[in-house]
């Protein structure tokens, strides 16, 4: 409040005597000014930093070396605005690695997310060495990606491989895990649930011990069986979890990598690019025979954009299911 | 509010102490590397990228070490040569990283040297002759600059399962196979004909792969892919499609292949299950083969390869210009390409020697490989190396026999069309260009 009404006198002061010496302030007082005025900033100023070295940098450089012919090592060439962006539109291998992306996403997060509710209702019962199962379902998480896919690659080798040979005893032709679109995705989307079920596991089980004991005593009172009780109470109460966990394994799901890559002895996706995913798509553009970071920049800020239309469909989804679901409480309040 | 402040400032003190941390492990990580490289002349650690199997052993780095006290070699080895060539690329982009002599494949040695300015001119006047002279062209600029020194090459043999063709009631000897496919005139027509007939004696598999097949038979085309000039000619070359189309007629048609990628699960595992009854064999696929198949008898080599003499691989050792040895580094990779050490390479993992002088050495030559029925392969390698001619390999070579491979396994493996296949392959090439 002092500080509003200094300047004006300062200023008449000033015309009144030139001569003499501004009023000044203590510096103790413009520490205090600029304790209140600048500090805030400060405190947050850590997290835009970081932001802007590790997020906002490299997305503007992305963006700069996309408009440019760029070589892995000859460095930075001509600029050729959008013709890497044309380009890559026009491969129809960038629309297999969408193609591809998206059906292993959906292949792996939709088993993925069933199988993670049922086993943390599972978990979250009365079990004998209760902490024993719960670390069990967490043990393939620490198992190195690149073994899953070395192990898996194994089991779905097409000529040699275990799971064709089971198929074979009950009848089925053997599947062309790695010739075949479908198969191929189906095996990969494995690999994905082999690793995050657990952790999506242990997610959705904490939620479900958040879920107060009182809404099952009213269930079981109003007679509901275990699964009544499983789909009224424990589901519509683990919403919120539900859409986080799909929100991360949308992230991982769109930037799946290791896996795919490691599938076949080419890393390339499959001699018809039968699984080559997006990023799988710029690592070749990049660093694989083409070596043009100037198009693989490009595929990386398409993907980006895709990845923020997805975010914003997440969050309006989001937002209409939080809705949906204060309504049906308002309902059960009300019967 | 006092409290308040009290508390924001205790966030702040965490948050900087936080920022600081940050901040000093990232110094920390690069702190390291710096001193090792100011270490000075006293002590200095050499590094060697190497993929496969070079046959470099501990002895020799041990022995090189005592010969010059203070120079100390760690290896880097690489699983594949593919993965040693992202690693490179990666570390040519960003100026540091590489180690200060990298092995390169010759299949990818060309797309590198388009950049001869980051790597060490090897050029040195005491070594000429030292190797082949195609071997020496293939790592020279056409400015004259030698950026690599040879290691290994790989003149092709073919092996064979002896008891295999004896149950088809074939030939199955060394010197009977190699008449058989028509000695020192064999063709790759004799070679499936040969096939046919094993294949309509047995109902089995002839050979491995066809991307296999089609490698022996493109590396044996001067120009395939590219002009010398560098123009990208693969499309329209009249040879690059009959061998593609001979390749995938003796695999489809005649069945003569076992459908299966070259170095797949499925390929790696079909050793053990008699999967097929030869394959084209450079000198450093013998030490694959008999790592593949560990239990199984049979295997042999033939003194004999279709279409005249064939190399297929082989191996350079470069000095990067981030190098900050250059000159130890450049004495190291001269001394571990000198005849003694290729020999005692070929000794330990079968790569065969560049270098004229081991080429003719008695210890290579009398060597055996008691794995093959105990052949002579030194001798039959020796042999399989006289004539050979060296593909003019320009920078897409590796791009477009990429895309090649990938045909060839859509149409072997999984059973796509050989016309479509050829079409996909004329458009990526396309790409290209």
């Amino acid at each position: 409040m002092a500080t509003s009404t200094t300047p004006p006198q300062l200023d008449s002061g000033r015309q009144r005597d030139p001569e003499r010496a501004v009023r000044r302030v203590g510096f103790s007082q413009t520490l205090g000014r600029w304790d209140v005025k600048v500090s805030p900033y400060l405190y947050i100023s850590p997290f835009f930093l970081l932001f802007a070295l590790t997020g906002l940098f490299p997305l503007v450089y992305t963006a700069y070396v996309s408009v440019h012919d760029w070589n892995l090592i000859g460095g930075k060439g001509a600029f050729v605005g959008f013709e890497n962006y044309l380009f890559v539109v026009q491969e129809p291998n960038f629309w297999k690695s969408l193609r591809n992306t998206f059906s292993i996403f959906f292949l792996s997060t939709v088993p993925q997310l069933i199988i993670a509710i049922v086993l943390a209702a599972l978990l979250d019962a009365n079990l004998r060495a209760r902490t024993f199962w719960r670390m069990g379902v967490l043990l393939p998480y620490v198992v190195a990606p690149v073994a899953v896919s070395l192990i898996f690659g194994k089991l779905f080798a097409d000529k040699s491989g275990l799971i064709n040979t089971v198929l074979g005893y009950v009848g089925i032709d053997p599947i062309g895990w790695h010739a075949q679109i479908l198969p191929s995705h189906i095996a990969i989307a494995t690999m994905v649930d082999f690793r995050w079920t657990g952790y999506n596991t242990l997610i959705l089980l904490a939620a479900m011990q958040a879920i107060p004991k009182d809404l099952y005593e009213a269930a079981v009172l109003d007679g509901a069986t275990r699964v009544r009780q499983f789909f009224s109470v424990t589901v519509p109460m683990l919403r919120p979890t539900i859409i986080f966990v799909v929100i991360t394994s949308t992230i991982g799901g769109l930037q799946i990598f290791d896996e795919p890559r490691l599938f076949d002895q080419t890393g390339q996706g499959g001699p018809s690019r039968q699984w080559m995913t997006a990023t799988m798509y710029i690592y070749e553009l990049g660093w694989g025979n083409q070596k043009s970071f100037g198009r693989a920049s490009a595929v990386a800020w398409i993907l980006f954009l895709i990845i923020v239309i997805i975010g914003l469909i997440n969050f309006s989804i989001t937002r209409k299911i939080s809705s949906d679901s204060s309504t049906t409480k308002r309902k059960k309040v009300s019967r | 509010m006092r409290k308040t402040t009290s508390k924001m400032w205790a966030a702040a003190a965490g948050v900087t102490g936080i920022a600081l941390l940050a901040t000093a492990c990232s110094g920390n990580a690069e702190t390291p590397s710096d001193e090792g490289s100011d270490a000075g002349s006293e002590n200095i650690t050499l590094t060697l990228g190497t993929f496969n199997e070079p046959g470099y052993t501990d002895e020799m780095f041990a022995e090189y070490e005592a010969a010059n006290p203070g120079i100390t070699i760690e290896n880097k080895k690489a699983a594949t040569s593919n993965e040693a060539r992202d690693n490179l690329n990666t570390r040519l982009a960003s100026g540091s990283g590489a180690s200060d002599i990298e092995m390169i494949e010759i299949d990818w040695l060309p797309e590198l040297m388009q950049y001869p300015e980051k790597f060490t001119d090897l050029t040195d006047p005491a070594l000429d002759g030292r190797w082949l002279d195609w071997k020496v062209a293939q790592a020279t600029t056409p400015d004259g600059v030698l950026l690599g020194y040879g290691t290994d090459i790989g003149p092709e043999a073919i092996a064979f399962r002896g008891d295999l063709l004896a149950a088809a009631g074939l030939p199955s000897t060394r010197e009977e196979v190699a008449a058989a496919l028509g000695g020192a005139d064999a063709t790759w027509d004799d070679y499936f004909a040969f096939g046919k007939q094993y294949t309509e004696a047995t109902g089995k598999p002839f050979f491995d792969a066809a991307g296999a097949i089609y490698q022996g038979m493109i590396n044996q085309v001067e120009n395939a892919y590219e002009d010398n000039d560098g123009t990208i000619i693969a499309a329209t070359n009249p040879e690059v499609k009959d061998i593609y189309d001979s390749v995938t007629t003796a695999s489809v048609t005649d069945n003569l292949s076992a459908h299966l990628g070259q170095w797949s699960d499925d390929w790696t595992a079909s050793f053990q299950t008699d999967g097929f009854a030869t394959m084209l064999a450079p000198g450093w696929m013998l030490g694959v083969i008999e790592g593949n198949s560990a239990g199984v008898t049979g295997w042999d080599i033939a003194d004999v390869f279709p279409g005249g003499a064939g190399n297929w691989g082989g191996s350079f050792l470069t000095v990067p210009a981030q190098s900050k040895h250059a000159e130890e580094a450049k004495k190291l990779a001269a001394w571990l390409t000198a005849p003694e050490q290729q020999i005692a390479a070929y000794k330990s993992k079968g790569t065969f020697p560049s270098q004229v002088e081991a080429l003719a050495s008695d210890e290579l030559l009398s060597s055996v490989n008691p794995f093959f029925n105990d052949a002579p392969a030194g001798q039959i390698l020796a042999n399989r190396a006289v004539g050979i001619v060296a593909p003019f390999k320009g920078p897409n070579y590796f791009a477009v026999n990429d895309a090649m491979q990938s045909a060839l396994t859509e149409v072997d493996v999984n059973g796509g069309d050989a016309a479509a296949q050829w079409d996909t392959f004329v458009s990526a090439v396309n790409a290209l260009g």
